[in-house]
């Protein structure tokens, strides 16, 4: 049963749970023992939360039970990225300098799910502080792939991904500054989504770069992103940068995909050194694909997305030296050295030597210097320059097109271990995801295949304007059906099982 | 520490040009803090008034409260500035265990407010213009207890104690752009300008400022150039000088201790400097070797303010009158000398007067018990005259008694006395001690030939002539009546009696 259950779509099974077929508190424990079960290989969670989980599942029954009306997600487990705050339950954000640390109040994304009555698993491993592509930087050890346990799950979401491709959880929660939705999903032949900046509430998701961080679904179909994406999305007060207009219509999209009629942007500067040639195959494929299936296809050129990198490596260092500056052991998380004999300032110079790992430390250096007086109009002033040209680029691409879509990553999942000393060639894993964050567009990355050298996952990243998150679920929905009619099954039952 | 010998102040004056800038802040008067929900009342419990925006907890958002930013415009349009279009908040990134996320979100090259002035009236009435470079947008920091030590600041404490009730209260900074040409005046035109400001904010109600509590609170940054000179000496920045005296005594010792450095050959080192209340020095704080770095940037968790152009103009005609102009129609209306106004104002007697005028005494007699008996009873008691328990319906009732001749001046002493050792209102205290004025002509006749017949040789004077001698009549009539006669009516009836024309 158990086999049957954790291959379930969320709509299948939350449609099975309103009938009732299954019951909340089978489906969560059919998860709860595939954690049990593999989670000591792949390592995509930092804390499961059995009890909370089942506690969740028994309400949503027992509102069943009692004839309530439930929620399009209700009942569905969920694996939930470990940067959102969980009241009573701990979130470290991949770091040390949390570990230990109880959060009292639920992010506000932690609540919308609650109250849909989706069913949190528990928290998932990521990058510290969601600074990395490989899920390497986490202070609790690295994820596996599912696909190769031996290869990285992406990054900084990859337990959130790597759960989806182990079956571990139907829906996941990411969040993506630079690609951290959309590249994992991309490795691990899942969906991830980057909504328009401003969509999903950021209150209660642990800051990386305010301007550019931005939650969304992850799932292993459209429809269950998009399902998952109504829930999260809409405006929250607590949030002044949350948007105050309507959700975009996605879960119509979603089950209304076609690409007929519609003009789609293939961009020059995402293609050239550094693409490994069976992602590039897989994505003329996805072209082609759109072409059959009645879209016109149109050449843009964006000359400022060369750039994109480099912004991005100024703006959010500056923006994550202030956010962790509040990461200073007087009020919360972990504290070394307090013996008595040492001042605040030696306790807090102690307790971040500890509890940061290199790849922060690296980044709020560059980021303390970037905004240095002196050097900010250099650095962080020119970073946000090149930041209004890409949203320039895109404006006018969205002139002549209604979606772009682009590899998500140049690369497949490369080795644990193989870039963790090349921080400039992890970097270039987010090449083609950054601009989007820049501009604070949306995105989307779903499964074209396999590349042939590897056997490895490609991801084909769909890119809208802002608030045009629907047209990404629209177009999604119309490629993963072609693709999944032409390879007869879903991409992932082609994963080895583990 | 060397100690400088002063120069005395004259001697610097003659050398020296003073240079001021002074920084202001208040904390508004909101129900809430900047950013957060949490309550703003003073006195409660540490840590009572705290959520996870204020605290900084990982995750938490700020947003901006409205009536924060309202409150920041009617000070900026009351300040006479320009109000900006649009505008951001700033992070100014330092690290301090009482500020919750090591940032403090102000405003830093877009204020709300810049570019106005505030017209200061000196004592002898003269008016000095203050120029105002800016007024912004900010938060409170928490506050630190330092135990252990000596000083009770944080050098040899063993432990500190956090306060974060504060932390993320509403502040308004205003800083005067350089306040040059103020000579021998400038501790005056110092005061004067925070006095000045304080009543502002009082009458725009945005706080109530009172300096004692905190809630406006003073940095004053000297210099010296030579006279003559164009360029700016090196400052001090004398921090957190927190009453009008003490703003005046700090500008008058840094003009002294700076003189004195800068004659004997010396140079002053841009420090910031404590202010001591003993004895009105300041003693060397932390020295700035670099100016600090904030590493400012624009706060990306808030969006920015737009304040409408039509609702800035509504808040605009909205205004009250302004303290300086009220102050100057007052002392027309009630036609006192601008030293007596000033008086009134130090006095804090300016509401007061007018309310006592308003439930009808006329000017010059609630001038004259609020600065006279009222002003003395609290001088007596220590304590500042709208904390005295009587209220101004109640010394207009005095002195409406006074006026229909029911009481005389002694015997309106005498009642506000009864009134403010709280034995009820002026009219039951007449009444319960007999404090009415003996008015009965016959009873007042009788006393006057009882005074006569006693004092057969003063009489015989006043028949002759020497009215002034009618004086000993009075007091003697005045005994007998233990006060409670109209004096003047005493005279009038002695030399009705004695046959003599007054």
């Amino acid at each position: 049963m158990t086999d049957i259950i954790i291959k379930l779509t969320a709509a299948e099974i939350a449609e099975k749970i309103a009938s009732g077929e299954l019951t909340a508190v089978e489906v969560t424990e059919a998860h709860l023992a595939r954690i049990e079960a593999v989670d000591e290989k792949v390592h995509a969670f930092l804390h499961v939360d059995r009890e909370g989980a089942l506690a969740q599942a028994r309400e949503v029954d027992a509102k069943r039970e009692r004839g309530e009306k439930l929620g399009p997600l209700a009942g569905v487990p969920l694996a939930l990225k470990d940067i959102f705050t969980t009241k009573g339950v701990p979130t470290t954000v991949g770091s040390k300098i949390l570990e230990g640390w109880i959060p009292p109040y639920d992010a506000t994304l932690t609540k919308r799910l609650k109250d849909a009555g989706v069913v949190i698993l528990g928290k998932t491993n990521m990058d510290e502080f969601a600074m990395g592509s490989s899920t390497e930087n986490s202070a609790y050890g690295p994820t596996g792939n599912p696909w190769d346990l031996t290869k990285i799950p992406g990054g900084s979401g990859g337990g959130s991904s790597a759960a989806l491709a182990a079956f571990q959880a139907p829906l996941a929660i990411g969040t993506d500054t630079g690609g951290s939705i959309r590249q994992p999903a991309s490795v691990t032949g899942t969906v991830g989504v980057k909504p328009t900046y401003g969509a999903v509430s950021r209150y209660g998701m642990v800051a990386f770069s305010s301007s550019l961080d931005q939650g969304g679904p992850c799932a292993r179909t459209v429809l269950d992103a998009a399902l998952l994406h109504e829930v999260i999305a809409g405006h929250d007060p607590l949030d002044s940068t949350s948007i105050d207009a309507p959700v975009p219509p996605v879960v119509e999209a979603a089950r209304s995909g076609s690409v007929a009629g519609m003009r789609v942007g293939v961009v020059k500067q995402f293609r050239g050194e550094g693409y490994q040639a069976g992602v590039l195959q897989r994505f003329d494929e996805s072209v082609e694909l759109l072409k059959e299936l009645g879209a016109e296809i149109v050449e843009l050129d964006c000359p400022s997305f060369d750039l994109a990198l480099a912004a991005y490596y100024l703006i959010a260092p500056s923006e994550c030296s202030s956010n962790l500056a509040r990461f200073d052991a007087m009020r919360y998380g972990l504290r070394v050295g307090d013996d008595g004999t040492k001042s605040a300032e030696e306790v807090t110079a102690l307790t971040r030597e500890a509890g940061f790992g290199p790849e922060v430390k690296r980044r709020v250096m560059l980021g303390t210097y970037a905004l240095s007086s002196g050097y900010y109009d250099a650095y962080y002033g020119s970073a946000q320059k090149v930041r209004t040209l890409i949203s320039r680029d895109f404006d006018k691409a969205f002139g002549q097109v209604d979606v772009i879509v682009s590899p998500t990553t140049p690369t497949t999942a490369f080795a644990i271990g193989e870039r963790v000393d090349d921080p400039m060639a992890m970097y270039l894993a987010d090449l083609c995801t950054i601009p989007t964050n820049l501009a604070g567009n949306a995105a989307m990355s779903l499964p074209c295949g396999l590349a042939p050298e590897d056997g490895m996952p490609v991801g084909l990243q769909i890119i809208a304007p802002a608030m045009k998150d629907d047209r990404l679920y629209k177009v999604g929905a119309a490629v993963e059906a072609a693709f999944t009619e032409r390879w007869g099954h879903p991409l992932l039952e082609e994963a080895p099982s583990l | 520490m060397t100690v400088t010998e002063l120069v005395s102040y004259d001697e610097a004056l003659a050398t020296y040009e003073p240079v001021m800038g002074l920084e202001v802040h208040v904390e508004l008067g909101t129900k809430t803090k900047m950013f957060c929900g949490c309550a703003t009342e003073l006195g409660a419990e540490p840590n009572s008034q705290t959520c996870p925006t204020c605290l900084g907890l990982p995750g938490s958002l700020p947003v901006v409260n409205g009536i924060a930013v309202e409150s920041a415009v009617k000070i900026g349009l009351a300040l006479n500035c320009e109000i900006a279009e649009w505008c951001r908040f700033a992070r100014k990134n330092y690290f301090y265990p009482d500020m919750p996320k090591n940032f403090q979100t102000s405003q830093y090259d877009e204020p709300i407010a810049f570019n106005g002035y505030l017209d200061v009236q000196l004592e002898d009435g003269e008016v000095f213009r203050v120029e105002i470079e800016r007024a912004h947008m900010e938060e409170d920091t928490g506050k630190s207890t330092h135990v252990g030590g000596a000083t009770g600041r944080i050098h040899g404490a063993q432990h500190s104690l956090l306060d974060y009730n504060r932390a993320g209260i509403p502040l308004i900074e205003i800083v005067t752009k350089p306040i040059t040409g103020a000579g021998e005046r400038a501790p005056e035109v110092a005061k004067a300008y925070v006095a000045e400001l304080r009543e502002l904010i009082k009458a725009l109600g945005v706080s109530e400022a009172r300096m004692e509590m905190g809630q406006m609170r003073c940095d004053v940054n000297l210099s010296l150039m030579p006279k003559g000179a164009g360029k700016f000496g090196t400052r001090s920045e004398t921090k957190n000088v927190n009453s009008l005296r003490s703003v005046e005594r700090a500008a008058r010792f840094e003009i002294m201790r700076h003189a004195a450095v800068l004659s004997s050959g010396g140079t002053i080192i841009q420090e910031t400097r404590h202010f001591h209340e003993e004895d009105g020095s300041t003693t060397s704080g932390r020295v700035k070797e670099e100016a600090e770095d904030y590493r400012y940037f624009p706060e990306p968790d808030l969006v920015p303010v737009a304040p409408a152009r039509e609702w800035v103009e509504e808040l605009r005609k909205g205004l009250p009158e302004l303290p300086r102009v009220r102050r100057n129609r007052l002392r027309e209306e009630w036609g006192v000398s601008e030293h007596d106004m000033q008086s009134i104002l130090n006095a804090g007697a300016v509401d007061l007067i007018v309310a006592t005028i308003e439930a009808g005494a006329d000017a010059a007699s609630a001038r004259k018990w609020w600065m006279g008996e009222l002003s003395r009873i609290a001088n007596e008691e220590g304590i500042g005259l709208g904390l005295l328990p009587i209220t101004p319906v109640q010394v207009a009732r005095i002195a409406a008694l006074i006026a229909e001749g029911s009481l005389n001046d002694k015997l309106g002493r005498e009642v506000i006395k009864h009134v403010v050792n709280d034995e009820g209102e002026p009219d039951e205290i007449v009444e319960k001690r007999g404090l009415k004025i003996v008015s009965d002509e016959g009873a007042l006749g009788t006393a006057v030939d009882e005074a006569i017949a006693a004092n057969a040789g003063i009489a015989d004077k006043i028949r002759s002539g020497k009215v002034a001698a009618a004086g000993a009549l009075v007091g003697a009539v005045m005994k007998a009546t233990r006060g409670q006669a109209d004096a003047a009516r005493v005279r009038e009836l002695i030399l009705e009696k004695l046959g003599v024309e007054g």
